[in-house]
């Protein structure tokens, strides 16, 4: 049963990670603009003109 | 009178303005001829094929890859020294976000952004300028972030980029606070994030607890979990729910117990028994359940605080006068800030500018339109030396004209000193609401329940006193009701939007569920922004033409000619040899020498296909020439749609700033019952409410311009009606986006709706909640029971608000969905 120690701690350290992800994503104003990053993403540097 | 001949027969071909389908390959508008063309690309006009260029030599033509026609019409050209003003670094530095003397950056708001083409374009202006080093877009908020080098390009030069490449900038000095209140939603996210982490550890870690048999689990587990449980519930006790606390005690500093203070009771009780109970090691405590509350209710403030990235609700008349002007001094043309404008000096005004305060005209031709201050739809001629008014803008030539008044003394402005403008309208509303008025009573209730049970508990077993009270006081938790009204005006607020009704905040919902009385302003509101209510196609008549066409029907009383002549207004005379009317096809008369035949198509001899296409309401045949006339309704689409869906449920009163002109035509579509008053000046408008208000009324007022102003401000609810939401609208409770105004019932029946919805799943929250009371009075309040009833109670809560009121919406006709 001392398992159950080592369960806990790696569940909440899990959980915390988590945690610290969601609070980085936010600060780094990833929901500010949610719209424009799936338009960027599709922007080549130079778009292959035989594609079109 | 003498005989007219039988018309000809023969058919005569209108003459279309378009007849085929070439679009401008930079805006996608149909090009009225071919000659403005590179190689194979047509143009609309000179603008569009200038962005073209100066996208082609750049090696940008990526552009027109991404969308078709991704450019905006570029007719309006931009005046040369429209951007003078950003060369003055004392205003060029309020819009810097960062500079270290060259390396700068700048932030603009660009409302034409709206496709992929554009993004790719604002993002490669390096491309275009090399002194540019980086831009970037956000989409969402429109706003590109431009960092360039001060000393190569500078910022008059970069804005003026923008605007040949038909991304004009809305510059405007008035939104600093901006900023801020985004940082703090940011807070509330992160709280909630903590919360909710918090949350489900405590549950997970309570499970345990919850199925252990009456044994209890083994010792060691139990302090563990306990403890855990504890250290978890620290930062929801101390950082989540820190707003319940701070408003309560700035509520209870102002000796108002608001909703927040019986929460945060509730809280710091559950807090500091299950403190108690793990360090006795007597029992588990309510952590999880606490943790549950906070986690819940902020997820409700978070759903209802909705905030619109580009609509700014509290503009006033600032925003919408020029950031500068151009001053004659005695070393030239200086531009100059509106804050240092002062009276005598003279300032120089172009076609389209605003006048930034009351002057006398010195030179130019002035014929200023008024529409947006006063309501007048026509614009007015004014003579040399005589008075023209701040907020009035200039149409045609420059203008030379001399202040006489500071800005804030002017005619508009003054109208901002109004006792309407200093009260705070979000205070009100919060005071007003039924939230408020309940959380009074709720506390007091709460607090006698609680000395009841003491008192018996006193008597009978003294030793469950603190057990008791202090289950109860956590159990009555008010929190069904603040997540009741939470979460339905959450999804209202949500259902509004989707719906093209943007509110400022979710107060204004019950608000707007209460009015009783609608007030319309008449221009721009009922009526379309512009005056234009015949279009005439094909053969465009000359001065000549139209001095005969006033003779023509001028002695008819058939409306079409009526409006046909009001159109034409008052013209030189001329003499009919020749007049016959034929009633239900039209007339046929000889003036000058030349036959005009004014009726219908058949009468005029159109061929039947181009009648059916056509579609016009009259036709005109000078000769062979032929007018074909379309009369458009005065009044917007929707108008004689959705009045009388109002007018039996509330009643309505229009304001217009206007001369009575139209008045037979308001009257048919209003109705007896209703009240129309003309040439009402901004002032007027707001006694009139004023008036309503008196005599207990609950006002809408519905308005497009700053002319309403003052009326939107003292109204129960303003909404500002406006055909791009961009665009400026004048400080309002809400915003209604024109095309959607057909729903405006629907939208008035489901904010009533709300109040019953929260009613209905606070009256089923109160249900759990007299379970946990009959628990807890008993001292019977087990942690397994208060951690079933938590979730239960807000689920139900969450099912019957979202539930219910989007059902309420599919039945007045609202879009669950947003529609673009």
């Amino acid at each position: 049963m001392s398992a159950l120690y080592l369960l806990v701690i790696v569940s909440i350290a899990v959980a915390g990670f988590f945690l610290m992800a969601f609070i980085w994503s936010v600060k780094s104003n990833q929901y500010e603009d949610q719209k424009g990053a799936a338009i960027r993403m599709l922007h080549e540097d130079e778009v292959n003109k035989n594609l079109f | 009178m003498p005989t007219v001949k039988e018309p000809e027969t023969e058919v005569i071909d209108l003459i279309t303005e378009t007849d085929t389908d070439v679009l401008c390959y930079h805006c996608g508008t149909p090009c009225l001829a071919e000659t403005i063309a590179i190689e194979d690309k047509v143009f609309c006009c000179d603008g569009c094929k200038l962005v073209y260029e100066i996208i082609n030599n750049n090696g940008l033509c990526d552009y027109y890859k991404l969308q078709s026609h991704p450019g905006l019409a570029q007719i309006k050209s931009i005046r040369n020294d429209k951007y003078s003003f950003l060369d003055n670094e004392d205003i060029a530095k309020q819009l810097y976000k960062f500079t270290n003397g060259d390396y700068t950056i700048v932030t603009f708001y660009i409302p034409g952004v709206h496709c992929s083409s554009c993004m790719w374009l604002l993002e490669h202006l390096h491309k275009v300028n090399e002194h540019i080093i980086e831009s970037r877009l956000n989409f969402t908020t429109k706003e590109v972030t431009i960092h360039f080098s001060k000393s190569k390009i500078s910022l008059r030069k970069i804005t003026e980029l923008l605007a040949t490449i038909g991304y004009e900038p809305y510059i405007s000095l008035d939104e600093t606070n901006k900023k801020k209140s985004k940082n703090y939603n940011k807070q509330r996210i992160f709280k909630l994030g903590v919360a909710g982490f918090c949350f489900g550890n405590i549950m997970m870690m309570s499970f345990p607890e919850y199925l252990s048999s009456k044994a209890g689990i083994e010792e060691q587990y139990a302090h563990l979990f306990r403890y855990l449980n504890l250290l978890l519930a620290i930062p929801v006790f101390f950082y989540s729910a820190s707003e319940f606390f701070t408003t309560a005690w700035s509520g209870l500093k102002q000796r108002i117990l608001n909703i927040d203070a019986p929460i945060a009771l509730a809280i710091l009780i559950t807090f500091s028994r299950s403190i108690f109970e793990i360090a006795t090691n007597t029992g588990a405590g309510y952590l999880d359940s606490m943790s549950g509350i906070v986690f819940f209710m902020l997820v409700g403030r978070v759903v209802q605080e909705r905030t619109y990235k580009s609509i700014t609700f509290n503009r006033d008349y600032k925003s919408y006068f020029p950031i500068a002007v151009s001053v004659v001094t005695q070393n030239g043309i200086v531009s100059k800030m509106l804050s240092d404008l002062k009276e005598k000096d003279v300032v120089q005004l172009h076609n389209d500018e605003i006048i930034p305060a009351d002057a006398i005209v010195l030179n130019g031709k002035p014929k200023i339109d008024y529409s947006f201050v006063t309501g007048e739809s026509e614009p007015v001629t004014v003579k040399i030396n005589e008075m023209v008014y701040a907020g009035g803008r200039q149409t045609g030539e420059q203008l030379t004209i001399q202040i006489i008044k500071p800005v804030a003394g002017s005619y508009l402005t003054s109208l901002w000193n109004h006792y309407a403008f200093s009260q705070n309208k979000a205070v009100k509303n919060n005071e007003e609401s039924v939230l408020h008025k309940l959380s009074k009573y709720f506390t007091w209730v709460l607090f006698g329940l609680a000395a009841i049970t003491a008192t018996y508990w006193a008597i009978y077993d003294p030793s469950k006193i603190v057990g008791s009270v202090s289950a109860m006081l956590i159990v009555a938790c008010p929190c069904a009701l603040l997540l009741s009204a939470t979460f339905t005006n959450g999804n209202l607020l949500r259902l509004f939007s989707n719906n093209g009704l943007f509110l400022r905040d979710s107060l204004v919902i019950e608000q707007l569920g209460k009015i009783d009385h609608i007030v319309f302003d008449k221009t721009g509101t009922i009526t379309q922004g512009s005056n234009s209510q015949i279009i005439c196609s094909g053969n465009q008549l000359t001065e000549a033409d139209k001095d005969m066409l006033a003779a023509v029907v001028a002695p008819s009383k058939h409306p079409y000619s009526k409006w046909l002549a009001s159109w034409l207004g008052t013209r030189k005379k001329v003499e009919l040899s020749a007049w016959k009317e034929t009633v239900g096809k039209g007339i046929d008369a000889i003036c000058d020498g030349s036959r005009i035949m004014v009726g219908s198509g058949d009468f005029a001899g159109v061929h039947k296909d181009k009648i059916k296409v056509d579609k016009a309401a009259v036709y005109v045949r000078i000769e062979q020439k032929l007018t074909s006339f379309h009369f458009m309704s005065v009044f917007r689409d929707s108008i004689p749609q959705i009045i009388p869906a109002l007018n039996h449920r509330f009643s309505l009163s229009v304001l217009s700033g206007d001369n009575d002109k139209q008045r037979s035509l308001l009257e048919d579509l209003f109705g007896s019952k209703s009240q129309l008053l003309f040439e009402q000046k901004p002032i007027d408008k707001l006694h009139y409410i004023e008036g309503l208000q008196q005599k207990g009324r609950s006002v809408l007022m519905m308005g497009d311009g700053l002319n309403d102003a003052g009326a939107l401000q003292q109204s129960n609810v303003g909404i500002t009606l406006a055909d791009d939401i961009n665009n400026f609208t004048p400080s309002c409770d809400a915003i209604l986006d024109a095309k959607k105004l057909v729903l405006l019932p629907g939208v008035m029946k489901l904010a009533k709706a709300g109040k019953y919805i929260i009613g209905l799943s606070f009256f089923v929250s109160i249900l759990y909640n007299i379970v946990g009371l009959y628990f807890a009075m008993q001292g019977r309040m087990s942690p397994m029971i208060a951690a079933i009833l938590m979730p239960c109670s807000t689920l139900s809560i969450v099912l019957i608000t979202s539930g219910l009121s989007s059902i309420w919406a599919k039945k007045e006709g609202l879009s669950l969905r947003t529609t673009e």
